[in-house]
């Protein structure tokens, strides 16, 4: 069967799959709908975050970047990882304890401020939307690519999907459907995974086939070393050795780190477990499924560099396998013969070579490069759209219950019934769909860095305002308000300066202290930290009541505040 | 926070927590990172010390990390639930190190 066919069963089938559990897990109440009822077990919750986190970036575009920056990749290894260290440490658990629906929600009442839950609402619509492009932009590339239909029908066959299961049961229906998801996309990310490793080195474990010998066929020798000598005969650095400045690969994991621990989505998912030991029981298995897909994401990078040098430099371009072809009529490869000798040169030197690669699709066409058989090329189709449409759905619900549960019912609107804010909340999420919809056919940049922008967002605006309000019992509505919108408006305008307004400069001797627009959250974090702390010391302590809450989430017990 | 065993409590969850945080930042930051070049003179197999701590190693360090979080943060619990009953009772409340 060709790889069309297998695309449509598998997708036809867990698509299937998703909206069986979704009619099974309709939401009745808002507490349904914004936290499942708050009675997700730990381990279910632990794998539904872990789709809800992993999205089209982790799954389609992640390993491509790393087989291309090489050792420079770590930074989303790391900073995607190392987040939930700080998740699990220094939020779940208080979160969890405070016990309300949103993340607007903890900054309103532990500011009690009006403003402040505004400010926290517009972030959190700002950061979500901007991640659930990449998302769009990513299932857009499956569909186009391997159901062969173009990206505008791929994208609205994706959101009607996600507009059906989020739309009937909330938090509850996308729970459940997440946690079908990771199982699709672990599985189709770690069956191909496996399949090259024991390919090209023998060994059924990428992460150790990762720093095995190559078998005879592929040259023998460590397969570390053989790339580190492809990768410097074709000009392209040393793949082991770093190439970016060390500081700017430090702040990008730090910011990529901090906007982990303040994303609203994975946030909002601790809030759905009975208690607070279940919280913090969740972030560690969270972080277990996490690392499966991560730990093997770079030993698929490091295979699929080698595999696609071995097959297309110095090749024939008459006889390039069939997946070559395809992949050129979406334009995601490009083949310009310079020199017209019909061969393949790939080079760095942009005057020399003759293949551009798109980034995106090392991973979708790593499996075809290697030659598997058709059911797992097909699988790895189905597995990103899994990534794709679980991330979508929980951002999706971030911004309905942004907009139902702290725009209208707890800053404007505090008389309307639970079911007029049911309505809201579905009428919000609808709405949401056709914009995210529409980005998704009109998408800007790669994928993985459009919601790489996102992260120094949220930790600009958010991760200083939750984890001070945690740990400085003296901090008040002026330092939250002020430096939440110091550390978004400094992020936001740093990026946009190099990306939009003066694109000439981005590079390293544009950048403020050689820090490029990924990493510079890092700054506006600690900028929010500082103007915070300063703002706060020069103006009145906040209320009894407050610190009271403060004291409350602190300690151990289930007792909610009142 | 006036009363003993709730001050005692959040003493030892921020040493808790500030301990696994600096092997958190040790690892990743200072290893994986800072000090990545001098641990690429050591080999094992086909990796770099560096290289692999950047790419895999730090990933394996952070799951431990959380999951010997959980496992003191349980123990800090279930004593602070005992001493909250002790004192009720009218027993005298232990303020020894619990954390370690």
């Amino acid at each position: 069967m060709s790889v069309q066919v297998w695309t449509f069963i598998f997708v036809f089938l867990t698509f299937g799959l998703y909206i069986g559990i979704a009619i099974c897990s309709r939401a009745g109440s808002t507490s349904d709908f914004y936290v499942a009822g708050g009675g997700v077990p730990p381990l279910a919750n632990g794998m539904a975050t872990a789709a809800d986190w992993m999205s089209a970036a982790s799954f389609i575009s992640m390993a491509g970047l790393i087989s291309f920056l090489g050792r420079d990749g770590t930074f989303y290894l790391m900073g995607w990882t190392g987040g939930y260290v700080l998740l699990a440490l220094l939020l779940a658990p208080y979160l969890r304890k405070f016990g309300k629906f949103t993340v607007p929600d903890f900054i309103g009442d532990r500011y009690y401020s009006r403003t402040a839950r505004l400010i926290a609402v517009f972030c959190a619509v700002a950061v979500s939307f901007v991640y659930v492009c990449g998302q769009m932009q990513g299932a857009g590339i499956v569909f186009s690519r391997f159901l062969e239909v173009d990206i505008t029908t791929g994208v609205i066959i994706g959101m009607t999907i996600v507009f059906f299961y989020a739309v009937l049961g909330g938090m509850k229906g996308i729970t459940y459907t997440q946690v079908a998801q990771y199982c699709v996309l672990i599985f189709a990310f770690m069956v191909p995974a496996i399949f090259i490793s024991i390919l090209m080195t023998g060994i059924p474990i990428p992460q150790i086939g990762f720093g095995a010998e190559l078998n005879e066929a592929f040259g023998g020798g460590y397969l570390l070393d053989r790339l580190d000598g492809l990768s410097s005969e074709l000009g392209f650095g040393v793949y082991t050795e770093g190439h970016r400045s060390t500081q700017d690969v430090f702040f990008i994991t730090a910011a990529l780190m901090f906007g982990t621990a303040g994303l609203p989505h994975v946030i909002i998912r601790f809030f759905t477990v009975p208690n607070v030991r279940d919280a913090r029981r969740s972030a560690g298995f969270a972080l277990i499924f996490i690392a499966i897909l991560y730990t093997t994401a770079p030993a698929v990078a490091a295979f699929a560099r080698t595999n696609l040098i071995n097959t297309v430099n110095s090749a024939e371009y008459s006889a390039m396998p069939e997946w070559f072809s395809k992949w050129e009529t979406t334009n995601l490869i490009a083949f310009d013969d310079k020199n017209g000798d019909g061969r393949i040169q790939y080079l760095a030197n942009p005057e020399l070579n003759e293949l551009s690669v798109n980034r995106d699709i090392m991973v979708l066409a790593n499996p075809e490069i290697a030659g598997l058989p058709n059911w797992v090329v097909a699988l790895v189709a189905a597995g990103a759209l899994a990534a794709a449409l679980s991330t979508a759905a929980g951002l999706l619900l971030v911004i309905s219950t942004s907009v139902a549960h702290d725009f209208m019912k707890r800053s404007f609107m505090p008389s309307i019934s639970e079911k007029q804010e049911l309505l809201y909340a579905r009428i919000a999420i609808f709405a949401a769909v056709l914009v995210a919809g529409y980005v998704g056919i009109n998408p800007p940049a790669y994928v993985a860095q459009v919601v790489a922008y996102a992260f120094g967002l949220a930790a600009a605006s958010f991760f200083p305002a939750i984890v001070l309000g945690i740990f400085d019992k003296r901090m008040n509505k002026q330092g939250a308000i002020v430096g939440m919108i110091i550390g978004f408006l400094f992020t936001a305008g740093y990026i946009v300066y190099f990306k939009s307004i003066n694109p000439a400069q981005d590079n390293a001797a544009g950048w403020l202290l050689g820090i490029s627009p990924e990493g510079i959250g890092t700054l506006g974090t600690l900028l929010n930290l500082a103007v915070s702390l300063t703002v706060a010391k020069f103006s009145p302590e906040p209320p009894e009541s407050v610190q009271a809450i403060v004291e409350n989430i602190r300690l151990p017990g289930d007792t909610q505040p009142t | 926070m006036t009363d003993k065993p709730a001050r005692h409590y959040w003493r030892a969850n921020l040493r808790i927590v500030l301990s696994l945080l600096s092997i958190w930042f040790f690892i990743s930051f200072v290893c994986g990172i800072l000090l990545v070049d001098l641990l690429d003179t050591f080999r094992f197999g086909g990796f770099k010390l560096g290289f692999w701590i950047a790419q895999q190693g730090a990933i394996f360090v952070f799951v431990v990390l959380i999951f010997v979080y959980i496992y003191l943060m349980d123990k800090l619990d279930d004593e602070y639930q005992l001493n909250n009953k002790r004192k009720d009772s009218g027993q005298d409340v232990a303020d020894e190190d619990t954390s370690s």
